[in-house]
């Protein structure tokens, strides 16, 4: 009798625990929401929720290309420097009109990828070493096409992307919510998802089954490539400059960490959308909560790395099993 | 009579929604070879766990020497003189031979490793083993056989300083005959020494080689205990399965019925043509035929080239030279997508690493390779792939609690169904089988024996490695036999027999010198 209430008692905690990983970043979110408004009612305004989102969304943007990275087992350090070649690309081709423009940023995007994704598919490189290569090599190419200082990109049509509403909600919300939904269908529901799941989680067996693993891995890096370069988009026209030197620095860190956060496994095999958008959201919560508490940067960033430690030890379990 | 060094009194052991050991006895004699037997599920692994500390059983007694005993880890287990070979070779494959032969009990010398004596010493141990390599090298540099063998070296070292019990679950999985052999030369020496062994294996023929007793499990109970003598084989597996002992007399051991009849019904023209493959070190211009309702049998030792010849006509094994045909149309070489749109597909021997994705659930895992089938424009049809899903989990008897459970939760045998399920699917021409059985309980066993048949009968060209030879010899219509990467005979006909396969392997001549022709090197 009591070895079964004790072993009913553990099969609930694991149950409980197995929730946690799955569900905690929303948790995490409404707890964050909850103490800052009580703190400071002023959180919940939709001023401050309008930042809060328009900061929040070049990482949830650069976070759902790493997350297929790392859904494949891989992983793409060299997002932070894709946003610099499209901060660097953008006033060279301005000349061209603002659409021309974003197109070879975008473009830009993919080629990296292509180098990046070619490297690991292909030649059979790690990622890590890979896309650390490239983020070094990337980094100097942007400043090069730039020059060092940072130059003005007055664009009406770039500045303002996203700033207008659609139904009361600014665009970039909805931006963010299709994005959301295109890649969640992309993992759900297509072949492609199921083929890069599959190769994340046995490499070698979805060889043998016959699967593109090559054609595969190359497309999730371009994608990486092109939500990156994207991003650098949105961070150029929001700031109004181009400073390759400086965009999009540690962004391959707050990408992994809000995938991390969201529940992906590091080890592959497994992609959770929804939860990486909801990590990228919890990210920019902590961030704010602490500028609201003029909590120094540096502090920031201590604070960060304890999330990040606190997330992979709670999926440490899940990975084990 | 000799008192038990440990005796297991009505142990009970539950899982939520699982009975898996109903007040359970057994005894353990010094010096006496155990084999424990029963399907996978009897609850043979559950016993194993409660007497060496992974578990603690809900109810009942563990007495070892006397004395009633609960450790509580394996750990505990190991230092009162317990220790286990478990089926997962349980190694560290970057740390040298050497290393993880002493693992936790490293010479020392001046507080630091003594790597210069440990080394000459793991040579020494190894020898014992007939394992001649060299110990610096990392473990992974070893064949699967070889590592198997270090894993065993080492579990009896740690035991014969004060061992008294060894636990061999499955010990030869993954080991070649010679290496059979060695291992039980090495289980003599320790019955010899007094040490107790409990040997679980699905191997029939070693058990009746080297076990004096035979305890049988099925449903969490013990159904049977005696001297192995006193059992013959076909009361051994009724009492396994629980079946009737002359069905099984009727039916033979094996699935398989009658040969197939490919010669006669066909014109001919074989399905497969595979054409003088050959990939350097592995095989050397192996050919191979197989016509419409044919099982062709590749025989010969781990590392003949068995593997390394099915993996070739599929692709997955990089060729220096030969051609594959399916149907009469060349199949590009190296690409095992090629080969799979032509029709030739492979179970490959090792479920784990090579087969299953095991995150996934079955739905996906059987759905794989027919995902582009299945799909249009590059989207999922969800009602196309559950109609394909239900079928096989159906017809194959795939039990899993639903097509959503996570396919690594399903015992071996039901893994291997969803590989079969995976690649029946694509409608294939050409089946190879490698090691289909390895590994799976014996009614899961019979049941992919009876699948692989009727495939035949229904017109598949089928290809069947397996190194049990019962099944090999029944399963199959022709042998082709394979000896250090080249073909050194063909059984046909009526000579489709074990002993003319054991003649062929022991008196072909080494294929080097084959035909005496001047090979290319």
């Amino acid at each position: 009798m009591t070895t079964e209430t004790s072993a009913a008692a553990g099969f609930d905690r694991d149950r409980l625990t197995a929730a946690l990983q799955d569900y905690g970043v929303y948790a995490a979110i409404v707890v964050l929401l909850a103490v800052n408004t009580a703190l400071a009612p002023r959180f919940l305004s939709l001023e401050n929720l309008r930042v809060q989102l328009f900061q929040a969304v070049p990482v949830l943007v650069v976070a759902l290309g790493m997350a297929l990275v790392i859904g494949t087992e891989g992983i793409d350090l060299s997002v932070g420097a894709v946003i610099a070649i499209a901060a660097a690309l953008i006033p060279l081709y301005l000349g061209y009109g603002p659409w021309p423009a974003v197109a070879v940023a975008l473009v830009g995007g993919a080629a990296s990828g292509l180098v990046g994704g070619g490297l690991v598919a292909f030649a059979r490189v790690q990622p890590i070493v890979a896309t650390l290569a490239l983020m070094i090599g990337l980094r100097g190419l942007a400043v090069i096409l730039n020059g060092a200082t940072a130059k003005p990109v007055n664009d009406p049509q770039i500045g303002g992307l996203g700033l207008d509403s659609w139904l009361g909600v600014p665009e970039m919300a909805w931006l963010a919510v299709v994005l959301v939904a295109v890649v969640a269908f992309l993992v759900r529901r297509t072949t492609f998802g199921r083929q890069l799941t599959a190769i994340g989680d046995n490499r070698a067996a979805s060889a043998l089954a016959g699967l593109p693993v090559r054609r595969v891995l190359l497309t999730v890096y371009v994608i990486s490539g092109v939500l990156a370069a994207f991003a650098g988009v949105l961070i150029v026209g929001h700031g109004g400059y181009a400073d390759p030197a400086n965009y999009g620095l540690y962004y391959e860190l707050s990408a992994i960490t809000a995938v991390v956060v969201g529940g992906t496994p590091l080890s592959g095999g497994k992609v959770r959308v929804l939860g990486t958008a909801a990590g990228a959201l919890f990210m920019q919560l902590i961030t704010a909560t602490l500028i609201q508490h003029d909590v120094k940067s540096s502090y920031e960033q201590m604070v960060e790395a304890v999330i990040i430690v606190a997330a992979v030890y709670a999926a440490r379990g899940r990975a084990g099993r | 009579m000799v008192d038990p060094v440990l005796r297991v009194e009505r142990v009970s052991k539950r899982f939520p929604g699982v009975h898996a050991l109903r007040e359970v006895d057994f005894e353990l004699r010094p010096g006496e070879v155990h084999a424990l037997v029963g399907e996978n599920g009897a609850g043979k692994s559950t016993l194993i766990k409660v007497v060496t500390g992974v578990y603690q059983a809900d109810a009942g007694v563990v007495r070892y020497r006397g004395e009633p005993v609960s450790f509580a880890s394996p750990l505990d287990a190991q230092r009162a003189g317990i220790s286990t070979i478990y089926q997962e070779v349980n190694l560290i494959p970057l740390m040298s031979v050497a290393r993880n032969l002493f693992l936790n009990r490293e010479p020392r010398r001046f507080g630091l490793v003594d790597g210069a004596r440990m080394r000459r010493e793991a040579e020494e141990i190894l020898r014992d083993y007939g394992v001649e390599v060299n110990v610096a090298r990392p473990l992974r540099s070893l064949g699967l056989g070889a590592r198997q063998m270090v894993a065993i070296a080492r579990a009896v070292r740690v035991s014969t300083s004060a061992a008294r019990v060894v636990v061999m679950d499955e010990p030869t999985s993954s080991l070649e005959q010679r290496e059979v052999e060695t291992l039980f030369g090495v289980v003599e020496r320790l019955r010899a020494a007094g040490i107790a062994i409990v040997y679980v294996s699905h191997r029939l023929d070693e058990l009746y080689r080297i076990c004096d007793r035979v305890t049988v499990m099925r449903d969490g109970r013990v159904v049977h205990t005696s001297p192995m003598a006193d059992i013959d084989r076909l009361t051994l597996i009724s009492l396994m399965l629980g079946r009737d002992v002359e069905q099984l007399r009727r039916e033979g051991t094996t699935a398989f019925r009658a040969h197939h009849s490919g010669d006669q019904l066909d014109d001919g023209v074989p399905v497969l043509r595979a054409q003088g493959l050959t990939s350097r070190h592995r095989i050397q211009d192996v050919s191979l035929r197989v016509r419409r309702r044919e099982v062709v049998g590749l025989g010969g030792l781990l590392g003949a080239g068995r593997s390394e010849t099915a993996k070739a006509v599929v692709g997955a094994l990089r060729t220096d030279a030969g051609s594959v045909e399916i149907d009469g149309r060349r199949v590009r070489r190296n690409s095992t997508a090629a080969a799979i749109r032509a029709g030739a597909v492979m179970l490959p021997e090792d479920r784990k690493s090579e087969g299953i994705i095991p995150n996934l659930s079955v739905r996906e895992n059987i759905v794989l390779a027919a995902l582009p089938r299945v799909s249009r424009a590059g989207l999922v049809d969800r009602a196309k792939q559950d109609e394909i899903v239900r079928y096989f989990m159906d017809r194959l008897k795939i039990r899993a609690s639903g097509p959503d459970q996570k396919v690594s939760e399903l015992s071996g045998g039901n893994q291997q169904k969803v590989m079969l399920a995976r690649w029946l699917c694509l409608n294939p021409k050409v089946l190879l089988l490698d090691e289909p059985t390895r590994g799976i309980d014996v009614g899961a066993k019979a049941e992919v024996q009876a699948v692989i048949d009727e495939l035949a009968a229904d017109g598949l060209a089928v290809v069947l490695i397996s190194s049990d030879l019962e099944e090999l010899i029944e399963g199959s219509d022709r042998v082709i036999v394979l000896k250090e990467g080249r073909q050194v005979g063909e059984l046909t006909g009526a000579d489709v027999t074990e002993s003319v396969l054991m003649s062929t392997l022991a008196g072909a001549p080494s294929g080097v010198d084959r035909d005496g022709a001047a090979d290319d090197h």
